[in-house]
């Protein structure tokens, strides 16, 4: 008997097959994943997760019988009370005998299986692209490629280098002239030779000697020496990463209420996740204003309250010195997103307008702007789109390139207005970022 | 019974176990299995494993090896689902019937339980593979694992040559048949399956070196119109064919030769797992009595302690558990207690036998040899004849059988025979017909082809008792036969009297080139 103790094995086996079963399924796993992410909570956003799909489009056929009809008999275990002719009435359809095989293989019932989270935010953010992607830098010592660079006489020895430490042996032995096993064994011959003839003594003796020298120069100069042992070294570089930081702007006055806070921070959430895939760190700072600005956490940024005007100039400063202070910008890929009910001063639009063109735009690798309305409001009839005070001013920047703007109305339009602004763009027409 | 005997021969104590433990059980229940009882099975191989791995074992069928396909991950993903939730246990252990064979333990079970699985599977189930007479015919322990290798490395070739989609859409087709890709009748005995890959090989090579395509020149001269051109054609093609995948393989017009070979694979393959079909309530019972047998025995020795005996009947008893067609958990008879129970029935009859086991089972009531006479019967018997055969009147009772006959053009169904002396044979017959795969099967056959007209291919189901084929998967399944048969197909549902029942039909939509 053999025991064989299996569980060192590299494991995931079914992860090949389970690939191409994703891959056959993808365009239900796909609905059904976007389906699922509407009612999930932000913070489970990229969790992976089950996900059901129907059944049909992974059904195996093959051929068996119908489960009605004909004549049929069956063997029950059990009985308790009945008597041969007695009547049954006959279960409901679907109901079943229980007897029969227990695989229907038919039917459209949902195929419920559990995505890993990898699995899940590949297919929730597929097909998206970040705009302008990755100033890439060396930052700090975090993280380090190894390389093969050459050759070291000091190593663990899985790297040993046997062709170069043969190498060196060789030309250290042809150096200090190592008689070569031949050598020895022609030599022992001839003596065995000689001892077998007999006569010839002082030769027999010259040659004992001449093997014995040999023996010594051969034990004194060994095959490997440790001073030609040779390992692979590796060299470490320190690796390039890409990182973002993202600044998320909202406006917290009084006019912005749960709900579009709501939406702004699925919004966030859904970047910040994508954000998260691209980059290997991602920085996310929160700029709420009212009619000042000031950074705050998370927490504060969703939760607290604010009274105040409305005047968006002070985030947009308030971003560009943060920016100066403590994220270069030919370090960080910078992001930013706005979310606001679309209320603004007046006279702060000019402001605005400048500040974004001349200090945040040529900065940003992208700047989204989403304006979060209520439910409810109906689009004026006849005035095309309702245009707020801020939107009006932000649509005279928005042909230029890094930026992009657009309305939210609705939990269910997150995602697709998400997807929209980040959409894989035909080669050519993608934006030109700073 | 004796308790622990003072001088310590218990093999374990506590659910630890390493392998030397696993060593020593291993020899403790060979003691047991072969000089007791005089069982001969395969020499074993006891591989250690995790869970991951067990639901990767899962996921083929067992096997620890197989090629690659999405269906395979389908099966990982429900089962993955139905375990991390806890709805599904993972079995203790899977064996493979191969030789050696591999026994897989799972590193998570207790010594306890070590000693059951070895006791299960290494002995029982072992045993039953290197015994029995369908496993004898039918499948080839020696080379199940080369083949396998053989597929996987065949299929990778291919994914490689013709890509994946195209490789996955043969192996589609191959599944949807497969239950209809097996020689039931044993012909020639197959060689081995090493050999087997190696002929392939040889074969096609062979073929391409007759070829010539001057041959097609020469004139044929006239052919006398033949008085029986319907029998010479359906001779000249083998017809009718049960394997459907056998047909295809060989006679469809517009397959590559690398899509045939993928038929063929795919049905060796098959060929191999037929036998377990065929006996799972025997594999199960033979297994689940050695067990009981090794570990009362070892209990009886002073070789475990009344603790792990207590967990081994507590296991033990929920395996065997056949709950009532009334209750919730029902879900069909189950093997493990059908099978354990007639085996404990023959142990039974053989040793204590009253009148009425005389007359049922005249030739073994009553020899005292029970373990004998179940070698005997666990080498010449399939379910389907087990069942007809040792399914006593008292199992009957104990298991209160009774046999409902369900007639579609009737209001209700009624109960045709329950446990007693009117019913037993009825009951043991119904039992013994359901274990049948040669009527549980739908006997579907390739009847002609239309060789002067369109080619059309024309299969014929035997309808049995009035139960047609579900309809939108046989529907599907003939979409497949007609992309690998390149032309139309047609299937004919009609009983044995002549009266069609249903037809299908299918027109290739991308057929194999």
């Amino acid at each position: 008997m053999n025991i064989i103790d299996r569980r060192l094995n590299p494991g995931g086996k079914s992860f090949a097959n389970r690939q191409r079963f994703l891959r056959r399924a993808r365009a239900q796993v796909r609905k059904a994943v976007r389906e699922a992410s509407s009612s999930r909570s932000i913070k489970d956003a990229g969790k992976g997760g089950e996900v059901s799909i129907p059944s049909g489009g992974v059904h195996e056929p093959h051929l068996h019988r119908s489960r009605q009809g004909g004549v049929r008999d069956y063997v029950l275990p059990g009985n308790k009370k009945y008597i041969e002719g007695d009547a049954i009435a006959r279960p409901q359809q679907g109901g079943g005998q229980g007897s029969q095989a227990s695989d229907s293989g038919e039917g459209e019932d949902e195929f419920r299986f559990a995505l890993s989270d990898e699995e899940y935010l590949d297919l929730y953010l597929e097909d998206l692209e970040l705009p302008d992607l990755a100033k890439r830098q060396i930052a700090g010592a975090t993280s380090v490629l190894w390389r093969q660079a050459g050759y070291s006489v000091s190593g663990p020895p899985s790297r040993l280098s046997v062709p170069r430490t043969l190498r060196h042996s060789m030309s250290r032995r042809i150096a200090l002239k190592r008689p070569k096993q031949d050598e020895i064994n022609a030599l022992r011959e001839e003596i065995e030779k000689l001892e077998r003839e007999g006569g010839q003594f002082e030769a027999l003796v010259e040659k004992r000697k001449e093997l014995e020298l040999l023996i010594t120069r051969s034990k004194r100069i060994p095959y490997i020496d440790p001073v030609d042992v040779r390992y692979r070294r590796l060299e470490s570089n320190p690796k390039p990463i890409a990182k973002a930081v993202m600044f998320c702007l909202m406006d917290v006055s009084g006019s912005m209420n749960e709900h579009m806070k709501d939406l702004a921070k699925r919004f966030y959430s859904l970047l910040y996740l994508f954000l998260n895939r691209r980059y290997e760190h991602v920085d996310v700072v929160f700029i709420r204003h009212t009619h000042e600005a000031s950074e705050v956490d998370e927490q504060t940024f969703f939760y607290s309250r604010e009274t105040g005007g409305t005047v968006v100039s002070t985030a947009l400063f308030k971003m560009a010195d943060i920016v100066r202070d403590r994220y270069p910008v030919d370090q960080w890929n910078i992001y930013a997103a706005q979310a606001s009910d679309g209320d603004n001063t007046s006279s702060d639009n000019a402001v605005v307008l400048a500040q974004l063109r001349d200090a945040i735009l040529p900065i940003c690798q992208y700047y989204a702007y989403v304006e979060v309305g209520m439910d409810d409001e109906d689009d004026h009839p006849g005035a095309g789109e309702p245009s707020t005070n801020l939107w009006r001013a932000y649509r005279r920047v928005s042909v230029e390139a890094p930026f992009a703007m657009r309305k939210v109305k609705h939990r269910r339009d997150i995602y697709p207005v998400f997807r929209e602004l980040f959409a894989r763009r035909p080669e050519g027409v993608a934006a030109d970022g700073a | 019974m004796t308790l622990i005997a003072p001088d310590n021969k218990l093999l374990f104590q506590g659910p630890d176990w390493d392998f030397d433990l696993i060593r020593r059980v291993h020899d403790a229940c060979g003691e047991i299995a072969i000089n007791e009882m005089g069982l001969d099975p395969y020499p074993n191989q006891i591989e250690v494993i995790t869970t991951e791995q067990m639901l990767d074992a899962y996921a083929s069928t067992g096997m620890p090896l197989f090629y690659r396909h999405w269906s395979f991950g389908k099966e990982f993903a429900r089962n993955e689902a139905l375990y991390r939730k806890g709805y599904q246990g993972l079995a203790y252990e899977i064996v493979i019937n191969s030789n050696p064979c591999l026994v897989y333990i799972m590193e998570e079970n207790s010594a306890m339980m070590q000693t059951l699985v070895i006791a299960h599977a290494g002995y029982g189930h072992s045993h039953f593979f290197k015994n029995n007479y369908v496993f004898k015919q039918w499948t080839d322990a020696d080379g199940i694992l080369d083949y396998l290798e053989f597929a996987r490395g065949l299929i990778a070739k291919y994914e490689d040559r013709y890509g994946q989609e195209e490789v996955e859409r043969v192996l589609d087709a191959a599944h949807a048949l497969q239950s209809h890709g097996i020689h039931r009748f044993p012909r020639k005995r197959m060689a081995d399956l090493r050999s087997e890959q190696r002929r392939e090989e040889e074969r096609r090579r062979h073929g391409e070196q007759l070829f010539n395509d001057l041959w097609r020149t020469v004139p044929q001269g006239k052919r006398k119109p033949s008085a029986d051109e319907d029998a010479r054609r359906k001779a000249l093609l083998g017809l009718p064919e049960e394997n459907l995948l056998y047909f295809l393989e060989k006679t469809a017009p517009r397959l590559a030769p690398w899509q045939r070979e993928i038929l063929r694979m795919v049905r060796m393959i098959n060929q191999y797992f037929y036998p377990q079909r065929q006996t799972k309530v025997m594999n199960e019972g033979c297994a689940t009595y050695v067990h009981h047998r090794v570990m009362t025995r070892l209990h009886e020795k002073g070789q475990i302690d009344d603790g792990a005996f207590l967990e081994f009947l507590h296991s033990h008893t929920s395996v065997v558990m056949q709950p009532d067609f009334d209750d919730r958990r029902y879900s069909g008879i189950n093997p493990y207690a059908l099978g354990f129970a007639m085996c404990c029935d023959i142990e039974r009859i053989c040793t204590k036998p009253t009148d009425e086991d005389r007359e049922w089972m005249p030739d073994i009531a009553g020899n005292g040899d029970a373990y004998g006479a179940l070698r005997e019967i666990w080498a010449n018997f399939r379910d389907e004849s087990f069942v007809s055969q040792y399914l006593s009147p008292q199992c009957i009772r104990d298991f209160g059988l009774f046999n409902v006959h369900d007639d579609e053009e009737e209001e209700d169904m009624n109960v045709a025979a329950i446990h007693d002396e009117r019913g037993y044979r009825k009951i043991r017959r119904a039992l013994s017909k359901r274990y049948d795969v040669a009527y549980s099967d739908p006997d579907i056959q390739i009847v002609d082809v239309d060789l002067a007209g369109d080619r059309k291919l024309i299969l014929s189901h035997r309808v049995l008792d009035g139960m047609t084929l579900e309809e939108s998967d046989s529907d599907k399944v003939l979409q497949h036969v007609a992309d690998l048969w390149g032309y139309d197909v047609k299937l004919v549902e009609a009983d044995d009297a002549g009266t069609v029942r249903a037809e299908h039909t299918a027109s290739p939509r991308r057929p194999f080139m």
